[in-house]
């Protein structure tokens, strides 16, 4: 008997111990930023958060089909919303952390002054392939997709798009060579596995719609309490000023 | 239902089965007939895709034949772009990937073949080739119609690989499973739906082809 009795204490310990951990799923352009936040969270509170990406449509059509997650980060407020609709998520929980920037971005072994030439910079001959992330459910994709119907270039270069799954994914191709030029998240452009490899040009807030980035507690968790807690060190002094450091901030400047 | 993505499917999965026929030949030949000690590593070797991850092959089609490795520049210096996003990529990618599914069959029908009739076609003054050609071939004809139907339809499930370097190109890259992929994202069920169930019955179709063909004639009743 003491034998189960100690199984069962260990399932209870094992059971206590997942219970703990809080799982997140982000939109892909927080990829870098959030574990940097998540790392400085468990330092200070000890408390686990398991990380998700993936594109914000995706995540949504997960979280739907009941996936697992306590709090959810999009790149487009719309997601949230619809989910808050659908009673998925937790209404006085939603809080805007950021306006999404998407950046043009080439990398240095393509001689392109993607600075001074900006969106133009797509024509050059020397851009075979252009990564973007996919517009049916990847907000930075719409975003992409807007900018070069704005600047008047879509019909001209659509040829030549690459669709990532997600704008992680559109970054990896551009990164890896593979495409010559990329519309990705600005808070890729920063992070360190981007950094220095490429320059990229700002594409300017009116040249589509504004992202914005916002984040909520599901309704479906079972510990609304510590994943609203996390939010709250988001929100804080320190998670902002990491998101910052990537480029996430409210601040509508154009530059 | 994206019939574009459909047929761009069914080129994908015959020009695969196709090269595979006659890559999978020699090489099944090879590992039918061989006597080579290390044999089995190169059994080894062509059997790696069905235990390997998709996104292992993907990743090297990606890196290792990418722009900036030297296999990729030979390539681009050949074709003038490189394979990631090409179709020519996906079908690169997706022979590997279905090398074993075409292989095996045929190795096992050619080592099926009773060894005395190669004897008797041999002592008759034919050649080895003559006597593939006239006696291993035709009696291997179900595990060559297996091989090729199962790498067929293995490529029309490929999935992993071409998310990976394919770059959702329409007519280009875009798959039937990529697109099913996507409308799943985007909450397009009952499009996902349709399509889905025509690649499980063109799938279906396939393989009672081959379970058909393979079918042992006196398996159907009990009279002979």
């Amino acid at each position: 008997m003491t034998v189960f009795r100690n199984l069962a204490l260990i399932l209870l310990f094992c059971a206590s111990a997942a219970a703990q951990e809080i799982t997140v799923a982000a939109a892909a352009d927080l990829s870098a930023a959030l574990p940097e936040i998540a790392a400085k969270y468990k330092s200070q509170t000890g408390q686990d958060v398991k990380l998700t990406f993936g594109s914000s449509g995706n995540l949504t059509t997960q979280i739907r089909n009941g996936a697992p997650f306590d709090v959810f980060f999009s790149a487009d407020e719309d997601y949230p919303q619809q989910l808050i609709a659908e009673n998925l998520a937790d209404k006085d929980t939603l809080f805007r952390y950021a306006v999404g920037r998407l950046v043009l971005w080439v990398p240095n072994g393509v001689a392109i002054d993607v600075q001074k030439l900006g969106i133009q910079a797509l024509l050059d001959p020397a851009v075979k392939k252009i990564a973007i992330a996919n517009p049916q459910h990847a907000p930075y994709g719409r975003a992409a997709e807007a900018a070069l119907k704005h600047f008047g270039i879509y019909d001209q270069i659509s040829g030549k798009l690459v669709l990532g799954e997600n704008v992680s994914q559109a970054a990896q191709f551009v990164e890896s060579g593979n495409a010559q030029a990329g519309l990705i998240a600005l808070s890729h452009a920063l992070a360190p596995v981007l950094k220095d490899k490429g320059h990229y040009w700002t594409v300017p807030l009116d040249a589509y719609p504004t992202l914005n980035q916002a984040a909520v507690v599901l309704s479906k968790s079972k510990q609304r309490d510590a994943a609203r807690k996390f939010l709250g060190f988001v929100r804080g002094p320190e998670g902002a000023s990491i998101l910052k450091s990537y480029g996430f901030s409210l601040a509508l400047e154009t530059h | 239902m994206n019939w574009q993505a459909f047929w761009l499917t069914i080129r994908l999965a015959s020009v695969v089965s196709a090269v595979l026929l006659v890559l999978g030949i020699p090489i099944a030949y090879w590992i039918a007939y061989a006597r080579w000690r290390w044999k089995f590593l190169v059994e080894a070797v062509v059997a790696l895709p069905i235990v390997l991850p998709p996104t292992v092959l993907g990743f090297y089609v990606l890196v290792a034949l990418g722009s900036r490795s030297p296999l990729g520049q030979w390539w681009e210096s050949l074709t003038g772009h490189t394979l990631a996003f090409t179709f020519e990529g996906l079908v690169i990618g997706s022979i590997v990937y279905s090398l074993p599914f075409a292989v095996q069959p045929f190795a096992a029908s050619f080592s099926a073949v009773d060894r005395s009739l190669l004897r008797a076609s041999a002592s008759l003054g034919h050649s080895p080739a003559q006597t593939f050609r006239r006696v291993v071939l035709p009696l291997s004809k179900a595990g060559l119609v297996t091989g090729f139907a199962l790498s067929f339809a293995h490529t029309l499930g490929e999935f992993g690989v071409v998310l990976m370097v394919g770059g959702n190109i329409p007519g280009v890259t875009r798959t039937i499973s990529i697109d099913i992929y996507d409308r799943v994202q985007s909450g397009e069920y009952a499009a996902a739906n349709h399509t889905a169930l025509v690649l499980l019955l063109v799938s279906f179709l396939v393989l009672s082809i081959v379970y058909g063909l393979n079918r042992r004639p006196w398996s159907v009743g009990p009279f002979k």
